[in-house]
């Protein structure tokens, strides 16, 4: 059978992880921007043991492999009485992960607003969810914008590591599919290339994005020139 | 919980946490051998030169690790070359962080004024010279406070070379939780080493940055 041929046979297999690996990167990235804002906000809390705590949860986060991480929870986690699927330790832990990432470049993006706006936000009387839901957040999102994409598209080749802890994904099922067909290389080899495809149509699609998010800043400058 | 296992486990962690970070020394070594080539591609005049540079960067950039590490580890081999795993890992580690320190040096190198190397030429300075005297220490020390980020990335990301049996930190953890029946102390003891080479790298990186900015003013 040639390389083609092998392909389609395992079609049903690969297209299968291919689901999984994609569900497993939305899902985690859905929980990593929910735990990495709220983790944001939260830091803004004047209270100083929860910052303390919110401040290890990134460095620790930050500072170990996501591998560990992930054994850490998925064969740690039953002696202390967590017992997870490898799928659910996986989402959980993506996005555990990506959270902490995530809470980094919104306290940047907080921290980069422009005092002013907010100043006079309040001084037109909003309050201060108003300013935080019709100033600061699209202003910041627009900001922040490149770091989120850049932080989803390493998450989505974080997916591939969830294959060592047996979730079904691509990367598992083009091993299962080596393992039967005793060539190693060539399902590795295509792997490689679909995630290549993957990750630049992402980066070209959200280069995209970010020129229309952009737009204003060239618009209003143009007309300063003018 | 019992901690005594991470008390007994602390000489094998220490060894394999040096074997951790002689593996990323040696990647960045590699990483950054290449993207000096590929970054001098990018500067070429061959259009050709630029297009396969800019492919280079965007397939390392694209391809996760652990299928970079499995491609090395396959494709050796089947042309012929037998190496022991540790060559493919230092291989892979290399390739991956290539990408990303070719785009750094070609970001600090872009940043200095043009005019810098053509009062260079003007003073006779040969190209060489050029290089080694004006643009290399300041393109090193723009992209320095980078490139230790990406020695630290690099450092976790090395936990994934345990895939092909390299005992590093992850995998002593692993057989240390093996042997024991203990996963979870081992796995937060070798996280312990993580968070502990992580402080030093950072450590070692700001007084790089400073024995690199040593004379200039802000």
């Amino acid at each position: 059978m040639n390389m083609l041929q092998t392909l389609w046979h395992y079609a049903p297999l690969l297209l299968s992880g291919a689901g999984v690996t994609l569900w497993t990167w939305l899902l985690g990235s859905v929980l990593g921007l929910a735990i990495g804002a709220s983790v944001a906000l939260l830091r803004r809390l004047p209270v100083r043991p929860l910052q303390w705590v919110l401040r290890i949860y990134i460095e620790i986060i930050r500072g170990t492999p996501f591998l560990l991480q992930l054994f850490l929870l998925y064969s740690g986690g039953p002696s202390i009485g967590i017992r997870l699927s490898a799928l659910t330790a996986g989402v959980v832990c993506l996005g555990v992960h990506a959270g902490a990432y995530f809470a980094e470049v919104f306290r940047a993006g907080f921290e980069g607003l422009p005092k002013g706006q907010i100043e006079a936000a309040s001084s037109f009387g909003m309050t201060s969810f108003q300013i935080l839901y019709r100033i600061s957040l699209p202003t910041m999102l627009v900001a922040i914008f490149p770091s989120i994409v850049s932080i989803l598209i390493s998450l989505s080749k974080e997916t591939v590591i969830l294959s060592i802890i047996t979730v079904p994904n691509l990367m598992y099922q083009v091993q299962s599919m080596t393992v039967e067909t005793y060539s190693a290389f060539s399902g590795i080899a295509a792997l490689a290339v679909f995630y290549w495809v993957f990750v630049e149509c992402v980066a070209r699609f959200s280069a995209l994005i970010e020129y229309r998010l952009t737009l204003f800043a060239r618009r209003d400058s143009a007309e300063v020139r003018a | 919980m019992q901690f005594g296992v991470i008390i007994d486990a602390f000489p094998y962690l220490l060894q394999a946490s040096i074997a951790t970070i002689g593996y990323t020394a040696s990647g960045i070594v590699v990483g950054a051998a290449l993207a000096i080539v590929v970054c001098a591609a990018r500067f070429a005049n061959s259009i050709l030169f630029q297009r396969a540079a800019l492919a280079y960067v965007s397939f390392c950039r694209g391809v996760p690790l652990l299928v970079m590490l499995m491609l090395i580890f396959y494709l050796l081999p089947l042309i012929g070359i037998l190496v022991p795993a540790s060559v493919s890992a230092v291989l892979a580690l290399g390739l991956c962080t290539s990408g990303y320190l070719a785009e750094m040096l070609r970001g600090s190198l872009t940043a200095i004024p043009r005019g810098q190397a053509e009062a260079a030429q003007a003073f006779g300075m040969t190209g060489i010279d050029t290089w080694r005297r004006v643009l290399l220490p300041q393109a090193i020390r723009t992209c320095l406070p980078q490139v230790i980020g990406e020695f630290i990335a690099l450092m976790k990301a090395s936990s994934l070379i345990s895939v092909i049996g390299i005992s590093e930190l992850t995998r002593v953890s692993m057989n240390i939780a093996a042997d024991t029946y203990r996963p979870l102390e081992a796995y937060i003891g070798a996280g312990i080493f993580y968070l502990a080479i992580n402080l030093c790298l950072a450590g070692l990186g700001t007084l790089a940055e400073r024995h690199f900015s040593r004379g200039i003013i802000a």
